[in-house]
């Protein structure tokens, strides 16, 4: 039965025929892309994308595909949780890829073994000073410190001195990169102890993401913080005169972001079991996409972490669908710009329509 | 209450009313405002007591938005002393002003488009649970939701689904979302900046309604409004602005219509305000 009391003055409202949520829609493409891949694997290879067609695994799914479906975008998914946050303030963090360079830099040098093969590790970055074989406990410590900072600076700058986030976190995209090289120069960092490479191993990045996804997702929709993050992308202004501290929310919402990209770098480079100045390339832009696809707006103010996982859902399935046609790496990338264009062209789209009809 | 206090919150020297401020809810004095080379507010001494109501009026860019801004801390004031319930008060921001007891309406509403009308009308200091989660602490919807449906009945606006986002809302649904905010909290004074611009007939009722309630209960409201009939009903007194400076303060039993517009446009000057014409 519809509840029909949520209107005041007399109208009421029948709930039963509320519109969908805008996540909706990304579900349904989600969906509408895995049809494509299953009905082209079929006509084209003779397989299935989705389902199980071996004779001697056991199941109706393909669930190695979806595994690896969930996992290839698991590690940039966590740093899109923090990117959507930022652009629902209607801000931007370009510097998310680079911070996980070199908080992966960093963060590995404390986490690596004395002995290899019963030989001492002298390439290890601490060796002479003592600094090898320590309890996991630092690494993360120190990996969590260095994204937190990074992500600290870059909100210091966006809230204090008024330069658009697109410059802050362009600048800090490139000087983490070039902490990243300094750190060792140039010199990859490997050889983790066990415990730290057990923090990425096997499908370890997909539960630290859905844990997090689910952490963030409760906490934009239920606490004061999430609140106030969609006010300041909705007008500035208006949560300024309600009483809102901008600045320093917006400090907070930075930092997070970078807290998070950290995070992903301790996930990479344990999976990696070394980490490298260059990696982390474009992720930054790649969790954007995410969230652009997942129906968040750039000017703010709209925007979930629900339609970002979706978004890096259909993100992976596209990865995946295009390997499974055999068709060149080049296609993906092709295919993933076009996609990102058409999702904005989508939306504003949308919202011209929606301001028409007011 | 001691009638001339001279130390602020934070018990430091601070400027003493030369006069005493007794029953003086707000008091500026010289209180000036420029934008680079625009004098938007010059040397403005102005004054309301407790429980009573006050309207400025002016014509457009005569400078009242502006004064209100300065009043609440949105903006900072190039120059001038301003005290509150018995305090000389300089506020950092908004939210100071609004936490000493200043609710106001701006006429930009301040309302953030992408939330629904009890998230708006809580904005800012919103019903919470487990405080102890700092900036994470939990907010109480349902607690909202039910104040909220109270706040707006009398206002009586009519709204069909207050889970709605208010971007496309009415103008006057909007106003009434604004100004059912500043009536839910109690407050030591009120500011509306034309509350009624954008109502019809009946909403405009009601909302005047309101303000006899207010007046009522004692609380002290600014009136900033163009409408004549609304400002000679509810207020005790008419302040008139012209090019930033105050040019008449007027009792309601001693003027009537004719002479407020007389005032406003210029035609005529308080002898006690003639530097300023
Ligand atoms: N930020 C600003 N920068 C420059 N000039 C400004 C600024 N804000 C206001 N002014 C100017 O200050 C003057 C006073 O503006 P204000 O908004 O206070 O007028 P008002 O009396 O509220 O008018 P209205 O009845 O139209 O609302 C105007 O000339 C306006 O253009
Ligand atoms: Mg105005």
């Amino acid at each position: 039965m519809a509840e029909a009391s949520h209107g005041i003055g007399g109208l009421t409202f029948d709930t039963s025929k509320r519109s969908l949520p805008p996540e909706a829609g990304v579900a349904i493409a989600l969906v509408l892309i895995v049809v494509i891949f299953e009905l082209l694997g079929r006509l084209l290879m003779n397989d299935s994308f989705l389902f199980n067609t071996r004779e001697n695994v056991d199941g109706l799914f393909n669930v190695a595909r979806l595994q690896i479906i969930i996992l290839q975008v698991s590690i940039i998914g966590i740093i899109a949780l923090g990117v959507t946050q930022v652009i629902i303030t209607g801000g931007i963090d370009l510097s998310s890829g680079s911070i996980v360079a070199a908080t992966a830099m960093i963060a590995m040098s404390f986490a690596q073994v004395g002995e290899i093969n019963g030989l001492e590790n002298t390439r290890a970055v601490f060796f002479e000073q003592g600094l090898v074989d320590l309890p996991v406990i630092l690494p993360i410590a120190v990996g969590i410190g260095c994204g937190l900072v990074a992500g600290l600076i870059n909100g210091l700058l966006v809230a204090y001195t008024g330069i658009p986030p697109f410059i802050a976190t362009l600048g800090m995209m490139v000087s983490a990169r070039g902490v990243a090289k300094w750190w060792t120069a140039g010199q990859p960092v490997s050889f983790p102890t066990e415990s730290y490479a057990a923090i990425g191993a096997g499908m370890m990045p997909v539960f630290i993401f859905a844990f997090l996804a689910i952490l963030f997702h409760l906490i934009l929709r239920h606490t004061v913080y999430g609140k106030h993050t969609y006010a300041i992308g909705s007008s500035e202004a208006a949560a300024r005169m309600s009483g809102i501290k901008v600045a320093r929310h917006k400090v907070l919402v930075y930092t997070i972001a970078g807290l998070l990209a950290g995070v992903a770098a301790l996930v990479l480079s344990s999976k990696n079991l070394t980490a490298q100045a260059g990696m982390g390339m474009m992720y930054e832009l790649d969790a954007i996409a995410m969230a652009v696809i997942g129906g968040i707006s750039l000017q703010g103010g709209r925007g979930s972490i629900l339609g970002t996982v979706l978004g890096a859902m259909i993100f992976g399935v596209i990865i995946s669908g295009f390997t499974f046609l055999r068709l060149d790496a080049y296609y993906q990338e092709m295919v993933k710009g076009a996609i990102i264009v058409g999702a904005v062209v989508l939306d504003q789209w949308r919202q011209r329509r929606a301001a028409i009809g007011k | 209450m001691a009638s001339d206090i001279q130390t602020n919150l934070s018990g430091a020297e601070a400027p003493k009313s030369d006069t005493q401020l007794g029953d003086v809810i707000l008091r500026t004095k010289g209180l000036t405002k420029h934008y680079g080379g625009v004098h938007a507010l010059v040397d403005c001494n102005f004054e309301i007591r407790k429980g009573e109501h006050v309207a400025i009026m002016g014509d457009n860019g005569a400078g009242k938005s502006t004064f209100v801004r300065q009043i609440t801390a949105v903006e900072q004031r190039t120059a001038g002393k301003v005290w509150f319930d018995g305090q000389y008060v300089e506020f950092d921001g908004p939210l100071e002003a609004r936490e000493a007891g200043i609710e106001t309406v701006f006429q930009t509403l301040a309302l953030a488009d992408h939330l629904d009308v009890p998230d708006n009308l809580f904005l800012g200091r919103e019903k919470t649970r487990f405080d102890w989660l700092g900036p994470f602490r939990v907010l109480d919807y349902k607690g909202m939701r039910e104040a909220t449906r109270q706040g707006l009945e009398k206002t009586g606006v009519k709204i069909p689904n207050l889970s709605n986002t208010i971007q496309y809302m009415s103008g006057g649904q909007r106003q009434c979302v604004a100004i059912a905010r500043t009536a839910t909290f109690h407050s030591k004074l009120t500011i509306m900046v034309e509350p009624t611009a954008a109502l019809g007939v009946q909403e405009t009722e009601q909302v005047e309604n309101i303000i006899r309630t207010l007046k009522e209960q004692g609380e002290p409201l600014i009136l900033i409004s163009h409408n004549m009939r609304q400002v000679m009903d509810l207020c005790d007194r008419i302040v008139v602005w012209r090019r930033g400076r105050v040019v008449a303060n007027l009792r309601k039993e001693e003027t009537d219509g004719q002479d407020v517009v007389a005032y406003i446009t210029g035609a005529k000057t308080q002898p006690e305000y003639a530097d300023a014409a």
